[in-house]
């Protein structure tokens, strides 16, 4: 989507949802209240738009449209709508919207794209309110519109020294048509935006509220858990549920079938197990323990052949192949293809006749494994499911993806199925998946009953979706004055490859070739924090430092030169970056970290990469505890354009530092015969507190660009920085993710 | 089933329950207090940690008959107000991305600080080591249990 076709749509939604104004809340969705706050307010509450409500009293309240799993965009966004509505920020309740896309437009969590894609059309929506109320105002007053300012949600004329409140003029304000080309205020005129302002749940979550889909309850709902077969590639071959059933607490046992095979798929249907046992009971231990006590045979599942739909709407037949596949044959199968030419991605001048001509050359192989999510809440959800309709209340990153297979699946119009986005217990990619809505609304269907469908951590662990196993093989040549004349990239991976042809250092050198090649698998993988960059970067900017290195050069300044070749002289016509953006966050690293200045006993590494729209590099201090890494510091400079609310943003930024320090170190899931060989956190190794750096700094290019995302930009880069690091601490360059258990010092290096 | 009596956050309240089951799910399912969150149901990640006797447990491990009469602070029982020290330093900074561990987290921190009012970081981070925030919120943690300590 693209900022100015949601723009114009959105303003359309505006026109269409405050034409007839007083809306009755009780009227909008399925006879239900759009927001259940809403009933509550006591003083009567006019709508300016989708995203806006103002009560006669003064109360105001925003709705934050996009799911919540952390990156706070339940109050970065609203802050964008309060400043352009000029309020006071203190005195506005945000409140979570439903999923309700007619009105909303893009409801979804992911890519990094909340903030940039929602930056004009929330202070559209905020600056049309507040023209609409300065109108309102006008004709009560009968004063020229012009002579009407406001401020801290109150509307001034200052010739009659009349005053009112914005909750006077509401009313009013809801019956005028929709202004269509609003002013917006001026950068400098901002004043939410930039300041940092706290998280709007935080009270909620200190105090323990139930805010996560795991948290809720109603009347006469039943707890459901589900059992999928332990190896990816295997189905149900017989069920033996007699001691189960016969356990305190038990409804009913019976097995589901999630998506047929010659239903037509969308891209976010991933679906590891469409046959799964469902044990339903009262409580969750009980349903618990009787889980336990099914016996249950598997058998192989046959080849299946299926059609789904991609982002662009085109469809593709995809293989499931049969088999129980192993994390070492996979490994020997991507060992052989990297050996093999691959699919050419990009090509400029001619890198084998350079290859011929360097005089240095430099090749090196970098892999990572699996990773699984394991956000902090298993995948859970709620669902009641009538003849009439179906009420969901879950966490999902991407409701919009689920809402046409629920309408296939449960033969019910959209306009009947209303899904509730509960706060999310973590994302990270997860939960654009949507399998569980489908499971739980299905299970519902089956029991005619409200019903919580809960995975254990095992279930959500050996689940599938996870991020994909990947390699990547990189060469380069140097001339004789340590120039950088020749570049070659080959990656691939299980079942993607990894490879952003377009991106830096496409651009930087005369003779490039970009390569990639897929083996196919029944692993089931998704989105996981800044897909394929998380991979890339760290191959790629371990490299650099190799690169340079052999060149006799600064990894920063190394970077810096072919940043300047890229704008002064690109190679190209794709490239898929701004190289003044770029350096400027490397400068920005540089001078933050004193990257100039040796620290006493400190190695250092740095890297740096652009995704997601944002430019971020990083510095990390590392030291060795014998051969245990410990990290003093982590200093990024970021470029994500304007800052909304640069504490949250800085939280963000630390976290995803934390995220990949644990990844590079320890994150890994590892397959034999098809059974994930990890299943809880005795297994698979968390970063934890002591693993977390002394000290994180994010700084901010201070710049007037529009704004750009930042849930994942600063994720990728970590993984090489530490890598980085890591050699100058231990004289040994590490290409293997996860690195953990291969840190030794080679003394005869140092 | 078994007649259970338990102390939490100050009241005495009965339930009856297989004995077996996890203090964790009594909480949550029995008793409508939700604030301790099920994480991994083997007492590897602390978002179930409630204060036992003034410890800090793993709510998801402890079957509630081994609980019977002690006296258990869950979150909810932390503050009336939400203005326990602990709270209010997580407020002050604004620690949570996602927030499912952090109940568990300032629990732990409560504990600790209850045994060790002015903790080294290194007090911290042992204390804190078993409670897992996978959206990597450990400085602020620190940062928050270091303000608590003052206060």
């Amino acid at each position: 989507m693209n900022t100015k076709t949601s723009r114009r749509a959105f303003l359309k939604v505006s026109v269409l949802a405050s034409g007839g104004m007083l809306l009755s809340f009780n009227s909008l969705l399925l006879g239900k209240s759009f927001t259940r706050e809403a009933m509550s307010l006591s003083a009567e509450s006019f709508e300016l738009n989708s995203f806006i409500k103002i009560a006669t009293d003064g109360t105001i309240t925003l709705m934050s449209a996009n799911p919540e799993f952390g990156s706070n965009v339940k109050t970065s966004m609203p802050m964008i709508l309060a400043d352009e509505l000029d309020v006071d920020w203190g005195k506005v309740t945000v409140e979570q919207a439903d999923f309700y896309p007619e009105r909303f437009q893009r409801q979804f969590t992911g890519g990094s794209q909340g903030i940039r894609l929602g930056w004009k059309p929330l202070r559209t929506a905020g600056a049309t309110a507040r023209r609409m109320l300065v109108e309102a105002a006008a004709k009560t007053w009968s004063v020229p519109v012009e002579e009407i300012t406001t401020e801290s949600g109150m509307l001034y004329h200052r010739g009659s020294g009349k005053k009112a409140g914005y909750g006077e003029m509401a009313s009013l304000a809801a019956t005028l048509p929709v202004p269509k080309d609003v002013q917006l205020k001026k950068l400098s005129a901002l004043n939410i935006i930039g300041t940092s302002q706290k998280n709007v749940e935080g009270k909620s979550i200190v105090t323990g509220k139930p805010l996560f889909g795991m948290d809720y309850k109603q009347d006469g709902m039943l707890i459901a858990m589900v059992t999928h077969a332990p190896a990816i590639g295997q189905a149900i071959k017989s069920v033996d549920d007699k001691a189960a059933r016969a356990m305190p607490g038990i409804k009913d046992i019976f097995t589901i079938n999630t998506l047929r095979d010659d239903y037509e798929r969308n891209a976010f249907d991933t679906t590891t197990f469409t046959e799964m046992v469902v044990v339903v009971g009262n409580t969750t231990w009980e349903v618990m323990n009787a889980k336990k006590a099914l016996k249950i045979e598997w058998q192989l599942a046959p080849e299946k052949k299926i059609m789904v739909k991609g982002w662009g709407g085109s469809t593709q037949p995809v293989v499931i192949p049969a088999g129980l596949e192993s994390t070492v044959t996979h490994k020997a199968k991507m060992k052989e293809m990297s050996a093999k030419p691959g699919n050419v991605l990009r090509k400029d001048g001619d890198p084998e006749g350079a290859f011929k001509t360097a005089a240095k050359i430099i090749e090196r192989t970098y892999t990572a494994p699996y990773l699984a999510h394991n956000t902090m809440e298993p995948v859970n959800c709620f669902a009641h499911v009538t003849a009439e309709k179906a009420e969901i209340f879950g966490a999902t990153q991407a409701p919009e993806f689920i809402m046409q297979t629920l309408v296939a699946r449960l033969g019910l119009p959209k306009e009947k199925i209303h899904i509730r986005l509960a706060r999310m217990g973590g994302g990270f990619g997860l939960r654009a998946y949507c399998h569980h809505i489908l499971e739980a609304a299905l299970i519902s269907q089956k029991v005619n009953a409200p019903v919580k469908m809960v995975y254990t951590r095992e279930d959500d662990m050996t689940y599938g979706i996870y991020r994909p196993t990947y390699t990547a093989t990189y060469k380069a040549g140097l001339d004789e004055k340590n120039n950088l004349i020749a570049f070659h990239v080959r990656g691939g991976g299980v079942p993607e490859h990894a490879v952003h042809a377009n991106r830096f250092p496409a651009g930087a050198v005369d003779n490039y070739l970009a390569e990639g090649w897929e083996i196919n698998s029944n692993i089931t993988i998704g989105a996981f924090r800044a897909p394929r960059s998380n991979f890339i970067a760290a191959a790629e900017q371990s490299f650099l430092d190799e690169l340079a290195e052999l060149a006799g050069k600064d990894p920063i300044a190394f970077r810096l030169e072919l940043l300047d070749r890229a704008k002064t002289n690109p190679v190209g016509k794709n490239n898929d970056y701004n190289p003044d953006r770029y350096a400027g966050v490397l400068k920005l690293v540089r001078e933050k970290s004193n990257w100039d200045q040796t620290k006493p006993n400190i190695s250092r590494g740095v890297a740096a990469y652009f995704c997601h729209n944002t430019y971020v590099a990083e510095v990390v201090d590392l030291r060795l505890d014998g051969n245990k890494p410990v990290i003093e510091k982590v200093v990024a400079g970021v470029d994500c354009g304007i800052v909304v609310n640069p504490d949250a943003a800085a939280n963000m930024g630390e976290g995803a530092i934390v995220d990949g320090i644990g990844n590079v170190l320890f994150g890994e899931m590892t397959f034999k015969d098809g059974v994930p060989e990890k299943n809880n956190f005795h297994q698979y190794k968390m970063v934890r507190q002591k693993d977390a750096p002394g000290a994180i700094e994010v700084h901010f290019v201070k710049n007037e660009e529009e704004p750009t995302g930042l849930g994942e930009p600063l994720f990728p880069p970590i993984f090489a920085a530490v890598a980085n690091a890591l050699y100058r601490a231990s004289g040994k360059r590490y290409y293997d993710q996860p690195f953990e258990k291969q840190i030794q010092v080679n003394r005869s290096r140092m | 089933m078994a007649t259970i009596n338990l102390n939490i956050n100050g009241k005495q309240q009965a339930v009856d329950v297989d004995p077996k089951t996890p203090l964790l799910w009594v909480l949550r399912d029995h008793l409508d207090l939700v604030g301790a969150k099920y994480g991994c149901g083997m007492a590897q990640c602390g978002a179930c940690t409630v204060i036992m006797e003034g410890n800090a447990v793993r709510s998801c491990s402890l079957p509630v008959s081994s609980v019977a009469n002690k006296k258990i602070t869950t979150i909810e029982g932390l503050s009336a107000n939400g203005d326990h020290p602990v709270q209010k330093a997580w407020l002050e900074h604004d620690v949570a991305q996602c927030g499912y561990c952090q109940a568990g987290q300032i629990m732990a921190a409560v504990a600790l600080l209850g045994k060790k009012p002015n903790p080294s970081d290194e007090e911290i981070e042992t204390a804190m080591n078993g409670n897992i925030c996978r959206c990597g919120t450990y400085l602020r943690i620190k940062a928050a249990i270091n303000t608590a300590a003052k206060s």
